[in-house]
């Protein structure tokens, strides 16, 4: 990234450029007749950026931009989370991202566990949590959770060396295999995707060529800056309107076609794709980063299995079973559409993920408190 | 099947959001002998109001924990005298009269640390010339309790008590000072976060900023509140549910300095979630606004006051966020401001 110019801080959030962006988007919408056109984001980061800055009160009607299964809370999988609190609740100290906290199993999260004395850390970032380790003398478990660029740093910490108390129970998930899930699901209205700019640093835009080939549906590579969306979302719409199907990068100022050869190594040398359920989603093939057998020493599936079996009998509730989250976060569902919503699962005590996170479809519609999307109301006649 | 989330207190009962008021109305008020006259529990406003001849007295109590005890620009003693004089003067009473003091120390605490406290607490109280009057200490065994825990209570007396339910369409609503930089600071100082060192917290009296409040605007003075924890966003969401009014907010506008907004992003906390500990959010007629401003700004701790939004009739006890790219509804957090895989 040496190549990458120096620019003013603010260059990417200057509200009159965001309003060009907006009238540009405004006249390519208007061009299409029909339903709306439906885009997807992977990326809670995205989410966070769209929620952050109130664009989607000024996004034309003729887009809906739906949220997809990009929150890496969100598709944490239950048995994942059961893992990590039975691992908590053996006596040895967990250290986790903080939002993984509360995201419940089939019965109890790792707040759960933490009010009930478990020793749980809130981490910034692997180091800490191996910094953690060097300084206790009992088991240290990171839950590795996350995506490609979160994956890459517990990838260089294991690189790096870690003290022998320390291991790894891996939730790493891989973000391209679940665009073909989604974009394959019956139903599906997506005709785009906003893909996310940060995990692309790593793997590259080239990753998506494949999946564009297959699926025909363009994909637009943006940052998180106010005016990197608007301006991948247009993008995005210019392509489904002249028909073509290609892989845009908007954000060259990061992101290269081969993307971070180095990262890639780490990541493949610590890692292996395996198939696994996300949370609601499905089974994803190779959606699923699982420690090499190299590393086995350090997983903390092996290193506290009995603890694990000991807790995995137990029945998953009747609740979880019945979350729609999957097909909210594919863009089929609506929070509408769930017998949870807003009686058993609520923000205070939620049973699915899109209700724990904050930028979670079903959180966003409970705060509401009506059925309605969030832009239709905001600056809109009550 | 019940998680056990619902038969026991979580952490986010704490956090000063919904959760917390949940508890209030289904636990402490149900059985509260209710008050005749004045402010009282129901109104969960700063403090309370007890009508006297020709005034008001005004109560106020509070039970003081943070981690770590001292912090870059504070620590537990500051924040426990100053926790409790604000609550009173944003309530109107800027002249404290007294502070009671009971500590909870945990066996084996650093004597050393204690008088580190005690001392804090002491300069803080001469600072405001607020008379300590009774206290009480407790000793509970190692492990029981964290170090060292401060409750106070202060009282004071008033013309009129300001609550923070005072709010009407039209009415401008001002901020005194720089938004999220105790919150961010103890955050920092917690996790060893390199950046945002320099930052401190703005813990600190404001009985004077009220003072001047209440002689510039007078009787168009109409709420006061300080944003603790839960931050702006809950103190706003707060005032405009029981004004009954809709709140819009200005983003641009808001005071937060660099260090604040790198640390919030780098987390992904919001800063108008973030605790404050040395700032007033006033709501004034919209005549008074821009001479309360200017007043405030002439005060040291008032430098960076502004006014930041203003109350509507429409969509009464929401917050209207307007970021300058599109608008959102700001919320009052759910529980403890917790950061972002990514």
């Amino acid at each position: 990234m040496s190549e990458r110019p120096e620019l003013p801080r603010l260059e990417f959030r200057d509200p009159a450029r965001a309003r060009e962006l907006v009238e540009g988007l405004r006249l390519a919408v208007d061009r299409v007749e029909g339903p709306p056109i439906t885009l997807m984001h992977v990326c809670g980061s995205h989410e966070q950026a769209i929620a952050r800055y109130g664009l989607r009160s000024v996004l034309p009607r003729g887009l809906e931009v739906i949220m997809g299964p990009g929150c890496p809370v969100c598709i944490t999988d239950v048995p994942e989370v059961d893992e990590a609190v039975a691992i908590a609740r053996s006596g040895a100290r967990v250290a986790t991202y903080g939002d993984m906290l509360r995201v419940p199993g089939s019965r109890d999260s790792l707040a759960d566990a933490q009010a009930e004395g478990a020793q749980i850390d809130v981490v910034y970032g692997v180091d800490q949590a191996v910094e953690l380790a060097k300084s206790s003398s009992g088991e240290l478990v990171f839950f590795a959770s996350g995506f490609e660029t979160t994956a890459v740093a517990t990838a260089a910490a294991l690189l790096a060396g870690v003290p022998s108390n320390f291991s790894v129970l891996c939730a790493h998930k891989y973000i391209p295999p679940v665009m073909e899930i989604v974009a394959e699901m019956p139903g599906s209205r997506i005709q785009g995707f906003l893909a996310a700019g940060h995990a692309a640093t790593i793997t590259g835009w080239g990753v998506f060529e494949g999946f564009v080939r297959r699926q025909g549906l363009p994909v637009v590579v943006a940052g998180f800056e106010p005016l990197d969306i608007l301006a991948g979302l247009l993008r995005l719409v210019q392509r489904i309107v002249a028909g073509e199907a290609t892989v845009d990068n908007a954000f060259p100022r990061c992101v290269s076609k081969d993307g971070n050869l180095r990262a890639q190594r780490a990541l493949w040398q610590v890692f292996r794709r395996v198939g696994g359920c996300w949370r609601g989603i499905a089974h994803v093939p190779n959606g699923n980063l699982r420690l090499r057998d190299e590393w086995a020493a350090l997983d903390a599936r092996l290193r506290f299995r009995a603890e694990i079996a000991s807790m995995a009998r137990q029945a998953p509730s009747a609740l979880v079973s019945r979350c729609v989250c999957g097909e909210i976060m594919a863009g089929i569902a609506s929070p509408a559409d769930c017998s949870l919503f807003g009686r058993e699962c609520l923000p205070s005590d939620p049973v699915g993920a899109c209700m724990v996170s904050m930028e979670g479809t079903c959180r966003i519609w409970h705060r509401y408190g009506t059925r309605t999307r969030p832009s239709d109301r905001v600056g809109g006649p009550r | 099947m019940k998680r056990s989330s619902e038969a026991r207190i979580m952490l986010r009962h704490g956090a000063g959001g919904a959760a917390m008021r949940e508890l209030i109305e289904e636990v402490f008020l149900p059985g509260a002998q209710p008050l005749s006259a004045g402010i009282g529990l129901e109104a969960m406003d700063d403090g309370a109001a007890l009508p006297l001849e020709g005034g008001w007295l005004i109560l106020t109590t509070d039970a003081h924990v943070v981690k770590p005890l001292f912090f870059p620009g504070g620590d537990i003693g500051k924040l426990a005298v100053c926790g409790t004089v604000n609550d009173l003067a944003v309530m109107g009473a800027t002249k404290p009269l007294a502070l009671t003091c009971s500590l909870i120390l945990e066996e084996g605490l650093s004597r050393s640390v204690l008088e580190r406290v005690w001392g804090s607490l002491s300069e803080s109280c001469a600072q405001v010339g607020l008379p300590l009057v009774a206290g009480d200490t407790k000793i509970m065994g190692r492990g029981e309790i964290d170090g060292l825990v401060i409750a106070t209570t202060g009282v004071a007396l008033a013309p009129r008590p300001i609550s923070d339910a005072g709010l009407r369409p039209g009415d401008q609503l001002l901020v005194t000072g720089t938004l999220g930089d105790h919150g961010f600071a103890v955050m920092a100082t917690r996790h060893a976060l390199q950046i945002g060192s320099e930052l401190e917290s703005d813990v600190a009296p404001v009985h004077e900023l009220a003072r001047i409040a209440l002689e510039i605007a007078g009787e168009d003075l109409v709420a006061m509140k300080d944003p603790t924890r839960g931050g702006l966003a809950s103190a706003l969401t707060e005032m405009a549910r029981k004004g009954g009014v809709g709140i819009l907010l200005a983003e641009p506008r808001l005071p937060i300095r660099p260090e604040v907004r790198a640390l919030s992003e780098l987390l992904g906390i919001d800063p108008l979630h973030v605790a404050c500990e040395g700032r007033i959010v006033m709501g004034v007629r919209a005549a008074r606004a821009e001479a309360l401003v200017e007043a405030l700004r002439r005060h040291p701790q008032g430098r960076d006051a502004a006014i930041v939004g203003e109350c509507v009739s429409e969509r009464g006890g929401e917050v209207i966020l307007e970021t300058g790219f599109g608008r959102r509804p700001l919320f009052e957090l759910d529980g403890e401001p917790l950061p972002r895989i990514c």
